[in-house]
C-alpha cells in the first residue's frame, strides 16, 4: 500500500510523458492531414527502406566498435585501485559534461578538408583526405559520443566480479582467453546487454551527428523524421509513421539480441 | 634425494605493503604426502598456498615443482588445484557445471566428464543438487562443491584451504575420512590448511606449525604433539601448562619452587627455560604425596574427562583427569620425568631479558 504511494509520481509522469505521447504518435501515424484513418503513411515508409537499413547498419557498427573498445577498458578500470578508478571514471565522464553539439562541432573542424587532421597530413605532403561527410565520420561521431554509455554499465558490472572467481578459473587450468570467454564475459553479460541497448538505441535514431559529420549524402532515419516535423517536407503524419516503424525495428533488434545472448550462455568458446 | 620432493619452497619471503608476511619459508614436500599447515589466523597459511598455486609471486626465494623451478609460471600452467578458503565458485554456472569446469577445459569427451563429475558429486554427498544454482546453496554445500570441483581433476597436488571449515561436526568427520581415502587411493599430494588441531593431527603425515610468517616446527603429528619444539607449538597443539623454569644441569630442572628430574639435556647451566606439561600427564594424589600442592578451583565435565583448574600458591594448573575432585579440595600433583618437556625460551624474549 505504502510502496504504491511512492510510485505514484512516476506513474503520473509515465502516463503524461510516455503513454499519451505514444498514443498520439500512433494516432498520427494512422491518420491523414484531415484526421481520417489511413495506412498510407505506413506504406510510404517503405520508400525509405534504404535509409532505414543504413541507419540500423551504422548503429550496429558503432555499437560493435563501442563494445570492442569499451570492454577491455572497463575491465582494466575495474581492476585498478580505488583512486585510479576514480580518475579513469572522470576521464570517461568529462567529455559528457561538454555540450553535445559543441563536441560534434569540434569533430567537424578536425575532419574538414582544411581541418587539423588534413593539415597534419599536409605536412608530409599527404592528402587532403575525404574525411568529413563520409559514413566513417558518422560512425566516428557515434562512437565518440556514445562510448561512455557502453563503458559505464560494463564497468559497474565488472566491479562486481570477485577476482577470486577468476583465480579459480586460472587454477583449474583456464588460459587468459578461456578465462575471458568462460568467466568474464558470461559474468558481465548484464552489463553488455544494457551497454548495447544504451548505445544502439540513440545511435539508430540520431540526426545531429549524421547531419553534421555525414553531410547531405548520409541522411539517416533520424534526419528524415526531423525533416517531417520541422523541415521543409512538413508532414507530421509521415514523421509519426516512420517513428513508429523505427520503434518496432528497435524492439525487434533488441529482442533478437536478447534471445541470442541468452542462448549463448557460457558456450562462447 | 631431491627427486622425491614434489614441491620445495626455498627461503620464500613475501612482503605486502612493506610488511613481511612470510619470513623465509623452507619446506620440502614429498610426493603423495599429506602436509597440514597449522597456525593462528593471519600467520601466512593462505599466502603460502597462494605461492604454490601461483597467485602470489615471492619477493625472494625459489619454488620447485617436480624438481623444476616454477617461479613466474602462471597458475593455469601449474599442475595443482585449489580448494579456496572462500570457495570461489562460478556464480553463472550450476553445481554440475562448476564441477565440470576443469574437465571441459581439458576437452574430455562428454561421457567421461559425466562419469567423473557424478563420482565427485557423490563423494561430497551432493547428489541431487547437480542442477542447482550456486546462489542458493548453504555455506557447507558450497564448500563441498568447491572440494568436488578441485578433486575431480585428480591433480598431482591439491591445495586445500580450510576445506571443511563450514561443515558441522558429523559431516566434517565423514569428509575427513573421504578426503583421506581419496588422497591415498588417487595418490595425490595434499597440502592442507586447518584451524582444527585434531583434524591436523589425525589426517596428516606431516604437520607444519607456523606463527607470524615463520615455520615453528615441521614433524609428524606424534613429534609435534609429544616433542613440541617450543612453548608456542606446545600451547597451540592441545592445552598445556607452560611454566617458567630454571635448568640446573642436565636432567635436572627447577620450577614451582621444587626440583624435578627430567629427560632433557643440552642446555646451558642455570639457563631459563619454558617447562611444558600436558594437562592429561599430571598425576593427582593426596596433598601429602604430591610434590606440589594446590586447591581445586573449578571442575568441568568435558565428556571423556574432567578439566580442573588448580591454584598452587598463585600459579594455575590445568589438569585433565577421569576422576573428579570437588572444588575446594586440596590435592597433590606429581609428575613423571618423561612428562616434563623442557623448551628453550623464544629468541626475542631471552634477548630482551639480557638487556
Ligand atoms: N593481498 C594482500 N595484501 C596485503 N596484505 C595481505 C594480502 N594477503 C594477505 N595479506 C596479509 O598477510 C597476512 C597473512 O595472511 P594469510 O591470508 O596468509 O593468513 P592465514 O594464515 O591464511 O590466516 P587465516 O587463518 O585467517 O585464513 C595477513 O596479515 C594478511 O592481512
Ligand atoms: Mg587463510
Amino acid at each position: 500500500m505504502r510502496q504504491k504511494l511512492f510510485a505514484t509520481p512516476y506513474l503520473v509522469w509515465m502516463l503524461v510523458f510516455t503513454i499519451i505521447p505514444l498514443g498520439l504518435v500512433i494516432y498520427f501515424a494512422f491518420t491523414d492531414a484531415n484526421g481520417a484513418f489511413t495506412i498510407e503513411n505506413i506504406t510510404k515508409v517503405g520508400e525509405y527502406t534504404s535509409t532505414l537499413v543504413k541507419s540500423v547498419w551504422l548503429a550496429v557498427i558503432s555499437t560493435v566498435i563501442c563494445l570492442v573498445l569499451a570492454y577491455p577498458f572497463a575491465y582494466i578500470m575495474s581492476r585498478r585501485k580505488e583512486h585510479k578508478r576514480r580518475i579513469m571514471l572522470m576521464l570517461v565522464m568529462v567529455p559528457m559534461w561538454m555540450n553535445f553539439l559543441l563536441r560534434t562541432y569540434a569533430w567537424m573542424t578536425l575532419l574538414e578538408k582544411n581541418g587539423l587532421i588534413n593539415k597534419f597530413f599536409g605536412l608530409f605532403g599527404l592528402g587532403p583526405f575525404e574525411l568529413i561527410n563520409t559514413q566513417g565520420a558518422v560512425v566516428l561521431g557515434m562512437v565518440y559520443n556514445y562510448i561512455p554509455f557502453m563503458i559505464l554499465p560494463l564497468y559497474t558490472i565488472m566491479l562486481k566480479i570477485d577476482p577470486i572467481v577468476i583465480e579459480a578459473a586460472q587454477d583449474l587450468g583456464a588460459s587468459p582467453a578461456q578465462v575471458l570467454f568462460r568467466v568474464k564475459v558470461p559474468l558481465s553479460k548484464p552489463g553488455i546487454s544494457s551497454g548495447i541497448t544504451m548505445v544502439f538505441v540513440p545511435a539508430v535514431s540520431t540526426f545531429i551527428i549524421s547531419r553534421m559529420l555525414g553531410g547531405g549524402a548520409n541522411l539517416l532515419i533520424g534526419d528524415l523524421i526531423d525533416l517531417q516535423f520541422v523541415g521543409a517536407a512538413y508532414n507530421p503524419n509521415l514523421g509519426s509513421a516512420i517513428s513508429l516503424v523505427l520503434m518496432v525495428i528497435m524492439l525487434l533488434c533488441m529482442s533478437i539480441f536478447n534471445q541470442f545472448s541468452e542462448d549463448e550462455g557460457g558456450m562462447l568458446l | 634425494m631431491e627427486e622425491n620432493y614434489i614441491i620445495s619452497l626455498k627461503n620464500i619471503v613475501v612482503t605486502f605493503d612493506g610488511e613481511r608476511v612470510l619470513k623465509g619459508i623452507n619446506l620440502d614436500i614429498r610426493d603423495k604426502e599429506f602436509v597440514t599447515f597449522l597456525g593462528p589466523s593471519g600467520c601466512g597459511k593462505t599466502t603460502t598456498l597462494r605461492i604454490i598455486g601461483g597467485f602470489v609471486e615471492p619477493n625472494e626465494g625459489e619454488i620447485y615443482f617436480d624438481g623444476k623451478k616454477i617461479n613466474g609460471m602462471p597458475p593455469h600452467k601449474r599442475q595443482v588445484n585449489t580448494v579456496f578458503q572462500r570457495y570461489a565458485l562460478f556464480p553463472h554456472l550450476n553445481v554440475y557445471e562448476n564441477v565440470a569446469f576443469g574437465l571441459r577445459l581439458k576437452k574430455l569427451p562428454e561421457k567421461e566428464i559425466r562419469a567423473k563429475v557424478g563420482e565427485a558429486i557423490e563423494l561430497v554427498n551432493m547428489r541431487g543438487y547437480e542442477g542447482r544454482s550456486i546462489q542458493y546453496l548453504s555455506g557447507g554445500q558450497m564448500q563441498r562443491v568447491a572440494i568436488a570441483r578441485a578433486i575431480v581433476n585428480r591433480p598431482k597436488a591439491l591445495l586445500l584451504d580450510e576445506p571443511l571449515g563450514a561443515l558441522d561436526l558429523k559431516l566434517r568427520k565423514e569428509m575427513q575420512i573421504e578426503l583421506k581415502k581419496i588422497q591415498q587411493s588417487a595418490e595425490i599430494t595434499f597440502i592442507y590448511v586447518t584451524h582444527d588441531q585434531e583434524e591436523a593431527l589425525t589426517m596428516s603425515d606431516t604437520v607444519v606449525v607456523m606463527k607470524d610468517g615463520v615455520i615453528q616446527q615441521i614433524g609428524t603429528p606424534q613429534d609435534i604433539y609429544n616433542e613440541p619444539k617450543n612453548a608456542f607449538v606446545a600451547d597451540f597443539i592441545g592445552e598445556s601448562n607452560i611454566i617458567d623454569g630454571l635448568m640446573h644441569k642436565d636432567y635436572e630442572v627447577e620450577f614451582a619452587g621444587k626440583t624435578f628430574e627430567c629427560v632433557d639435556s643440552g642446555f646451558d647451566p642455570m639457563e631459563r627455560v619454558d617447562v611444558v606439561i600436558r594437562p592429561e600427564d599430571i598425576k593427582v594424589t593426596s596433598p601429602e604425596n604430591g610434590k606440589i600442592t594446590g586447591m581445586v578451583e573449578s571442575a568441568i565435565f568435558k565428556g571423556v574427562h574432567y578439566e580442573m583448574l588448580v591454584d598452587s600458591f598463585g600459579s594455575k594448573w590445568i589438569i585433565h583427569s577421569t576422576v573428579c575432585q570437588a572444588p575446594g579440595t586440596m590435592i597433590g600433583i606429581d609428575l613423571y620425568p618423561e612428562d616434563i618437556h623442557i623448551m628453550k625460551k623464544p629468541q626475542e624474549e631471552s634477548e630482551e631479558e639480557k638487556i
